[in-house]
């Protein structure tokens, strides 16, 4: 007697396509699925209305070769709050992430179809200047990238390059930069010596207040906690809660406490396919897909 | 704050248009390489045109540039070149299998490992200085005076082997395995790596020895590596010249090492092979930098066919090299 | 009878341990004869550098047992370089002529013409060499790599005779005399060392771009994109984040590769000339360590005459400089190697 052995494997012929507002619908290969993203407003538990979208992608495909490693993903992310991605490894999430500041870009056999906006304007349209895309989105990555320099030269880089050659006005950009990343005070008096002599968790901050020092107005963060220890984890974290006040920040996280924590929004993706996006009590408590919950339950991932 | 914005767009313009240029500084850079290697292949064929014919592979060096032949140098770099693999290849194999499969770790291992990456970058013309002292003079062991000829009586000939050694091709041979031997040493040690260890367990679970792994099991594997790496080096040997000079060669001869000028000749009078290694000779290498020091101007059209002639050489030693690379490659995927 | 089975079969179980143990046995002596093997020719890199150094110093420094040589009749003792001449000299005096009636034995004008022809090859090598290094590693697609690599390879792999005579029928007439001569007055001489350095240049740009663009692929892909995520352009990543990364593994390519161009030899003898002066006049024929070495070898100087002797105090001047260097450079790269791996 054959039996037939439940799957996990999503049928590409009929990816469900979840949009921004939660609602479902089917969406089929190679027809235009239905965007229906909501008018630029998301609702908090509360039920009142908050901030505009920032960032909002239009059924994003991505491949690595003839590889897809993104299905359809359609996604809102809100102006001065924090999105986390979440999601087993594998799942697509850092590829997105990367793609809202085309980081993609610098490997080689890559491309897409669908659109990333960025306040309205696409960030794939020929005219864009990436150089000026990436200093608006920064971006801070899993392992900390501190340059082989010193800890002030890592944080004036940015400017540096960007033209700026006034000494006091580094100097203070540096400081500024410094504080909001809460490190100056444990730097202050060493800006010459090498940023490769601080810790992991200062190296992390440093990268962060490196970002900062470019004046972006998005910071992605990919894993940026993972490779740190819980002392300097709870650091980053209060970090990323205080920054959300001026940055639209997005994070990638596979820690689903941390997601819990800093986030307001949670997308959680899933084989390359964005399943559930919403708030992020409402996601971890109420989830709708039955993904997630085994997700969030601890039954796979 | 937007005059900020403004000020970044116009500088960014600018930083775009450097980055543009320097990445065209960096590709002509690039470019430049291929540009001198065409400008000096053509200078060389230009200047050989015409003067590349039969009549100079098979002819003796003359005072007369249009009777002028390569035939000396030919059969010397091949006699020198035959020498060299033939002392090279135990010896250079030999010291990597007992650095990669014997040694353990200890200092004198790591003085050999030192002392090789600091031979590989000792000028040639200092070995050049070793030969001479070391082979052609015998460090002054017998004087060249009342020297002497230790004879051996072959069934087909007798091997006279003068001592010391003197000018001989011979001692030109040594010079050179000694150049390339940290070279061949270093590139078999590497082949010898790429074998991956689980070859050799398996060999050893088996109940092999040490000695029967590495002839039946590890050898073979590494054998296309050593080849590539062995090839290479005697195609840096062959083209060769200020070692040769210090260690004596002639820059006029008129006769082939043995006299043996053709292949047939070495069946007919097997003595003929038996003299050439202790014979003086003279190399490619060395015939064209005699043409370039003459100072009628023909013999620099010489010095061009003589370059063509070692550069078409070359090509066919690395092209074997490659083939055998590329072949290997295909047969064994681990 | 159950006691003999059992004995029967300890005397098996004994039998099969026993041969577990090592025994002098044929094919044990073949592999300690063959490990010997093995081991001597290992032993003979050790031997090379220990006959180099050898004949170095018995000839230049110190001959333990200098034997009385009858050159051409007259009698005297075959003594070292350094037991004839004083170090001050060799160090200190402008002149060298150890072939001439009036000898003097001043190391300078080699020295000099050694480092000018290097010079201008560093001039030409290293600006070139890292600048296709920083292409093939920070800007080229694989498939340009891939024609651009055995492009250089081909480039190394020319005989150093055949770089000299370009030097001499291509660069000197063809590109210094137009350009120094007939159009801005200079004096060009046949022999000089512009083209010996030129040549040399080219000579080392395939060593500088591949060493060098192995140390700048080993900078961290993860900085790369640091910088990137920064709104850097690529000139700004190569050169403010990648170059300096990789500072100290481009200088030790830069050091092997100017050790190379000191002993570099065929192309400077045809290319150079051998006028032993201190000069600083490019378009003049210039003597190099190198070349003296080969013109000496190639003249009738006698054995043990000081004139052959003085080749060797040359030889280990040119050892002992490219000795150094080669040892900073292995040192700065493994350290560097360190670092990133």
């Amino acid at each position: 007697m054959p039996t037939v052995l439940p799957t996990y494997a999503i049928d590409q012929s009929e990816v469900l396509h979840v949009d921004a507002a939660g609602t479902r619908s089917a969406a089929t290969k190679g027809q235009t699925p239905i965007t229906t993203v909501r008018p630029m407003v998301t609702k908090q538990p509360t039920g009142e209305v908050t901030q505009p979208v920032k960032i909002r992608a239009k059924n994003v495909d991505f491949f690595y070769g003839d590889n897809q490693v993104l299905h359809n993903v359609s996604l809102d992310i809100p102006e001065k709050s924090v999105t986390a991605f979440i999601g087993p490894s594998g799942c697509g999430k850092s590829t997105f992430l990367r793609m809202l500041n085309r980081m993609n870009d610098i490997i080689d056999g890559t491309r897409h179809t669908g659109d990333v906006l960025l306040e309205g304007s696409d960030v794939y349209a020929p005219s864009v200047d990436v150089v000026l895309l990436r200093k608006r989105v920064g971006m801070v990555f899993q392992k900390s990238t501190p340059f082989p320099k010193s800890i002030f030269e890592n944080i004036a880089y940015g400017p540096r390059v960007a033209g700026l050659r006034n000494k006091a006005k580094l100097n203070e950009i540096v400081e500024t930069s410094l504080k909001r990343a809460a490190l100056w005070d444990e730097v202050k008096d060493r800006l010459n010596g090498s940023a490769m002599a601080l810790s992991g968790g200062q190296q992390q901050r440093l990268c962060i207040a490196r970002t900062l020092a470019t004046d972006p107005d998005v910071v992605l963060m990919d894993e940026p906690a993972s490779a740190l220890d819980p002392a300097s984890t709870a650091r980053v974290e209060d970090l990323i809660f205080e920054l959300k006040k001026n940055y639209t920040i997005v994070i990638v996280t596979h820690n689903m406490q941390q997601a819990a924590r800093v986030s307001q929004r949670t997308a959680f993706f899933f084989q390359g396919v964005l399943v559930e996006t919403g708030d992020t009590r409402a996601l971890f408590t109420n989830p709708t897909e039955k993904q997630t919950e085994d997700y969030i339950t601890g039954r796979f991932g | 704050m937007s005059d900020q914005h403004i000020e970044y767009a116009a500088l960014l313009k600018r930083r775009h248009r450097i980055s543009t240029c320097f990445e065209w500084v960096c590709r002509i850079a690039t470019g430049s390489a291929l540009l001198f290697l065409a400008v000096l292949l053509a200078g060389v064929i230009w200047q050989a045109w015409g003067w590349l014919d039969i009549e100079f592979l098979t002819g003796f060096d003359s005072r007369r540039p249009g009777k002028a032949g390569l035939l000396a140098g030919l059969w010397g770099t091949s006699w020198l070149i035959l020498f060299t693999a033939i002392f090279t290849v135990p010896m250079g194999v030999g010291a990597a299998l007992y650095l990669e499969e014997y040694a353990t770790d200890n200092r004198f291992t790591r003085l050999i490992k030192l002392n090789l990456s600091n031979l590989a970058g000792v000028p040639s013309i200092v070995y050049g200085m070793l030969g001479v002292t070391a082979f052609v003079r015998m460090f002054g062991m017998i004087s060249a005076a009342d020297g002497w000829t230790l004879a051996v009586s072959l069934g087909f000939g007798t091997l006279e082997i003068p001592l010391p050694l003197g000018r001989c091709l011979l001692a030109g041979s040594f010079t050179l395995s000694l150049l390339i031997l940290p070279v061949v040493i270093i590139a078999s040690q590497e082949a010898l790596r790429a074998v991956p260890p689980s070859i050799r367990h398996a060999s050893y679970a088996l109940g092999a020895t040490e000695w029967q792994t590495i002839r039946y099991q590890v050898l073979p594997a590494a054998i296309p590596g050593i080849a590539t790496g062995v090839i290479l080096a005697l195609s840096r040997a062959m083209g060769e010249t200020a070692p040769l000079i210090v260690v004596g060669a002639m820059s006029y001869v008129a006769f082939t090492p043995g006299n043996l000028d053709t292949p047939m000749q070495a069946v007919q009078d097997p003595q003929r092979v038996l003299d050439a290694p202790f014979d003086v000779f003279t190399s490619i290498t060395i015939q064209i930098t005699n043409w370039i020091e003459q100072p009628k101007e023909e013999f620099q059209n010489l010095a061009a066919a003589g370059s063509l002639v070692l550069l078409i050489l070359l090509v066919v030693f690395n092209a074997t090299a490659i083939v055998i690379r590329n072949r290997a490659q295909k047969k064994i995927s681990w | 009878m159950s006691t003999a089975s059992a004995s029967s079969s300890d005397v098996t179980l004994s039998r099969a341990t026993s041969s577990l143990h090592r025994s002098a046995s044929l094919v044990r002596l073949k592999e300690w004869g063959i490990r010997s093997l093995l081991f001597l020719c290992a032993a003979v890199s050790i031997l090379t550098t220990l006959g180099i150094v050898a004949v170095l110093f018995s000839n230049a420094i110190y001959d333990v047992s200098p034997r009385q040589v009858s050159p051409n009749g007259e009698v005297r003792t075959n003594e070292a370089f350094f037991q004839q001449v004083s170090l001050t000299e060799f160090v200190t005096e402008t002149r060298w002529t150890p072939g001439y009636t009036e000898k003097h034995f001043g190391i300078m004008p080699l020295v000099c013409g050694t480092l000018m022809v290097s010079g201008i090859a560093a001039l030409i090598g290293l600006p070139i060499g890292l600048c296709s290094a920083i292409y093939l590693s920070e800007y080229a697609a694989r498939r340009t790599r891939s024609i651009f690599k055995p492009v250089l390879e081909i480039l190394a792999g020319i005989p150093t005779v055949v770089y000299g005579y370009f030097a001499l029928v291509f660069v000197t007439p063809y590109v210094l005399k137009p350009i120094f001569q007939d159009f801005l007055g200079f004096d060009v001489g046949v022999f000089n060392a512009a083209s010996a350095g030129i040549v040399v240049g080219i000579m080392i740009i395939p060593m500088i771009s591949s060493l060098s663009e192995d140390v700048l692929r080993s900078v961290p892909r993860s900085l790369r994109e640091a910088a990137y995520a920064l709104g850097s352009t690529r000139f700004d990543v190569s050169t403010r984040v990648v170059v300096p990364a990789a500072l100290s593994g481009i200088i030790a390519s830069f050091l092997l590769a100017i050790s190379r161009a000191i002993g570099e030899t065929m192309a400077v003898t045809i290319a150079a000339g051998q006028t032993a002066i201190v000069t600083s006049d490019p378009l003049n024929s210039v003597a190099t360590m190198t070349s003296y070495i080969v013109n000496v070898s190639k003249g009738d100087a006698v054995i043990g005459s000081i004139e052959e002797k003085s080749i060797y105090a040359v030889g280990l001047t040119l050892f002992l400089m490219t000795l150094v260097m080669n040892i900073i450079s292995q040192f700065v790269l493994r350290r560097f190697r360190e670092v990133y791996h």
